[in-house]
C-alpha cells in the first residue's frame, strides 16, 4: 500500500521533469490564469475580493488539467503510457501517479495568481489553514478529474482545443467570473452540477468568510468525493484503454 | 563455365552448438500457452495457439508483418485482453497474477518508448524504482547496465538525443533493471543498421548465457535463425510450424533448386522437363532456367546428357540449398 503511493510519487516526478516544459501546460497552465487575472485588474471594477478565490480556483483547474493532457494524451500516442501498465503496480497507483503530476503542477500555477491577489486585496484571507486545505483538494480534484477527461481524447494536436471547450464554458458557469446568484434560472441547476462551482465555493469560504448559494462543510464533501470518484474512474478507464 | 555452389542455410550454427553444450538445458516449460485467442471484431489475429518456451532457452516467433506475432507478446504481458484460451509465465496465470508475472518479466516493445526528456541513467533508475529495486541498489545496477549496453559515456545523454540504435539498447536495458527471468523481445532490431543489428544480437546471447529466457519476435529469417534454438513459425494467427532450426531445415528443405543456362539458346521449359529424371519442375527465369530437384546429381546427369545430345553448351550450372527466405515462404505458404 505505501509501496503504491511512493511509485505514484516516482510517475509524478517523472512527468513534472517530462511535461513542465511543453507549450501546453506553459500557455494554459501557468501563462493564461495569471494573463486573465492580470486582465481582470485593469478593468473597470476591478480585481475584488469575491473575484479571487475564483481566480485562483481557474489557476488551480487550469494549470492541473493542462498537466494531465500533456502526460496522458501525448504519451498514449508515442506509446509510452504503456510502460506504465508493465509495472507490477495496479491501476491506482498510475492513476494516483498521474493526478499527482497535475497536483503539482496546478499549484505551481496558482502561486502567481495567489501572489497577485494578496497584494492587490487589502484584506487578508479569512482562514488561512482552510484556505491551504481548499487549495489542496480543489487542486485534487481538478486532477483527477483531468486525468479521467485525457482518457477521451486521442489526438495530441486537439488535445488543447478538447480541453477547453470543457473548461470554458466551465469557468463562465460556475460561479469562477459571474455569480451564481446572478445567473438566469434555467443555468442554475447546470451551475450546481459543475464540479468547479463546488471547489470554486469551497475557496471562497476560505477566502471571504461568505459563500454564494453552497455552504462550506458540503462544498468541501463534494469537492473531495469529486476527487475520489475521478479518481477511481480513471483507474477504471485505464484498465478499460487496453485493447 | 561450370559453377557448383552449395549453400547452407545455417550460418550461426557453429555458434549455437557452443552455447547448447555450456548449458543445462531443463525441458520445464517457463511459458506454457494453451488455445491463446485474440479477435478484433471479425478478425482473427491470433488463432487458438498453444506452445511451450523452455527455460533458458532463446524462443524465435517468426512470421510475417501482420502474422499476430505483436498481438500474442501483448497478451502475455497483459497489454491486451485474452479473447479465449490460458498462459502461464512460471506457473503464474498471466491474467490473475499479472503482478507476480510482471516482476519476473521484461519487456521490450516493438518501438522504442522511454521518456525523451529524461536521460539514459534517469530512465534506467525511474524503471528501477518502478519495479521495486531497493534505493541503495538503483544506480549500481542501472550503472551496470550502461556498461554492458555500451552507453556509458552516453549516461547523462536524454534519451530523445540518442540514435535509433542506441535508443534500441537502452530500451533493451530499462527492461532489465529487475532482473528479470524472461525477457520478452519484439522485433528487437526491425529498423536497425547492420552494426547495431549484430550488437542487440551479442548482447541477447550473452544474456541468454546468464540464464535470462528470452522470448524474441521477428519477422527476419536469418535473425531467428541465427540466435534461436527453438523457432515457432507464425502466419495469420496460426502457429504452422515449430522446432529447432535445425528441425525446420530438414523438414521443409528437402527439395533443392538447379540454376541452369545453355549457350546459345535455352531449351523450352515442357521439352526439358520430359528428359529429366527428379526434375519436379522447370521454370524459365530471366536467362536461366530454375529447376526444382528432388533428385539433384540425376537432373544434373540428365543436363549434361542434354547439352551433349542437343549441340549445346551449358553456360551455367548452379546448384543451391533453398535459403532461409525460401524456406519461410515454403513453410508460411504451405497451407
Ligand atoms: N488494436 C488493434 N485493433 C484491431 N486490429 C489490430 C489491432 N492490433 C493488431 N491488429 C491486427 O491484428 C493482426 C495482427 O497484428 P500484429 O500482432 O501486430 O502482427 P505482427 O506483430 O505479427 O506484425 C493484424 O491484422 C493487425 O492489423
Ligand atoms: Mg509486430
Amino acid at each position: 500500500m505505501l509501496d503504491e503511493f511512493v511509485k505514484a510519487g516516482y510517475i509524478a516526478l517523472k512527468d513534472f521533469r517530462e511535461y513542465y516544459m511543453k507549450p501546453g501546460s506553459l500557455s494554459w497552465g501557468i501563462i493564461f490564469p495569471f494573463v486573465f487575472a492580470l486582465a481582470f485588474m485593469t478593468k473597470r471594477g476591478g480585481l475584488t475580493e469575491w473575484l479571487a478565490p475564483g481566480m485562483i480556483s481557474l489557476a488551480l483547474f487550469f494549470g492541473s488539467t493542462s498537466m494531465s493532457a500533456m502526460s496522458i494524451v501525448f504519451e498514449r500516442r508515442i506509446g509510452s503510457f504503456e510502460r506504465l501498465l508493465l509495472f507490477p503496480v495496479s491501476y491506482n497507483c498510475i492513476s494516483l501517479g498521474k493526478s499527482l503530476s497535475s497536483f503539482i503542477m496546478g499549484l505551481i500555477s496558482a502561486v502567481p495568481v495567489l501572489l497577485l491577489t494578496l497584494i492587490v486585496l487589502p484584506e487578508p484571507p479569512a482562514y488561512l489553514l482552510l484556505l491551504a486545505v481548499n487549495i489542496a483538494i480543489t487542486t485534487f480534484a481538478s486532477s483527477t478529474f483531468g486525468v479521467f477527461l485525457s482518457f477521451l481524447v486521442k489526438d495530441p494536436a486537439q488535445v488543447m482545443i478538447v480541453f477547453n471547450l470543457v473548461r470554458f464554458p466551465m469557468m463562465f458557469l460556475s460561479d469562477v467570473i459571474i455569480p451564481v446568484t446572478i445567473m438566469p434560472q434555467y443555468l442554475v441547476p447546470i451551475a450546481l452540477a459543475l464540479p468547479l462551482t463546488y471547489m470554486t465555493e469551497a475557496l471562497r469560504f476560505a477566502y471571504t468568510g461568505t459563500y454564494d448559494v453552497i455552504p462550506p462543510a458540503i462544498s468541501i464533501t463534494v469537492s473531495l468525493v469529486i476527487g475520489v470518484l475521478f479518481l477511481l474512474a480513471a483507474s477504471e478507464v485505464i484498465k478499460r484503454s487496453k485493447p | 563455365m561450370l559453377l557448383l555452389t552449395a549453400q547452407s542455410i545455417m550460418m550461426g550454427e557453429d555458434l549455437k552448438c557452443l552455447r547448447t553444450e555450456e548449458r543445462k538445458m531443463g525441458n520445464e516449460c517457463i511459458i506454457s500457452v494453451e488455445g491463446l485467442t485474440k479477435k478484433y471484431g471479425e478478425l482473427m489475429a491470433v488463432d487458438h495457439i498453444s506452445f511451450c518456451v523452455r527455460r533458458n532457452e532463446i524462443f524465435g516467433f517468426l512470421g510475417p508483418n501482420g502474422a499476430g506475432k505483436t498481438t500474442t507478446v501483448r497478451m502475455l504481458v497483459g497489454l491486451t485482453r485474452i479473447t479465449e484460451g490460458k498462459a502461464w509465465i512460471e506457473g503464474y496465470d498471466v491474467v490473475r497474477d499479472y503482478k507476480r508475472v510482471r516482476s519476473v518479466i521484461g519487456v521490450v516493445p516493438d518501438i522504442s518508448n522511454l521518456y525523451s526528456e529524461l536521460t539514459c541513467l534517469q530512465n534506467l533508475i525511474f524503471s528501477a524504482a518502478m519495479y521495486g529495486v531497493p534505493r541503495e541498489k538503483r544506480l549500481k545496477r542501472a550503472e551496470e547496465l550502461l556498461k554492458f549496453f555500451g552507453l556509458w559515456r552516453m549516461r547523462d545523454f536524454k534519451f530523445k538525443n540518442l540514435s535509433r540504435g542506441l535508443k534500441r539498447r537502452l530500451t533493451i536495458a530499462a527492461a532489465l533493471t529487475h532482473n528479470p527471468k524472461v525477457l520478452f523481445l519484439d522485433e528487437p532490431t526491425s529498423g536497425l543498421d547492420i552494426m547495431s543489428r549484430r550488437m542487440v544480437w551479442e548482447k541477447i546471447l550473452e544474456l541468454n548465457r546468464s540464464g535470462v529466457t528470452i522470448f524474441l519476435t521477428s519477422h527476419n529469417v536469418y535473425e531467428a535463425f541465427h540466435i534461436s534454438d527453438r523457432i515457432g513459425v507464425i502466419n495469420k494467427g496460426k502457429i504452422v510450424a515449430l522446432g529447432t532450426p535445425a528441425e525446420l531445415s530438414k523438414r521443409f528443405s528437402a527439395k533443392e533448386v538447379i540454376e541452369v543456362a545453355f549457350y546459345p539458346k535455352n531449351p523450352r521449359e515442357s521439352e526439358l522437363i520430359k528428359q529429366l529424371n527428379g526434375a519436379l519442375s522447370v521454370k524459365l527465369r530471366k536467362d536461366h532456367l530454375e529447376i526444382v530437384a528432388s533428385d539433384p546429381t540425376s537432373v544434373i546427369e540428365g543436363l549434361i546428357l542434354y547439352a551433349k545430345q542437343n549441340n549445346l553448351e551449358l553456360s551455367t550450372l548452379n546448384l543451391r540449398g533453398a535459403d532461409a527466405e525460401e524456406l519461410f515462404l515454403r513453410i508460411v505458404g504451405e497451407q
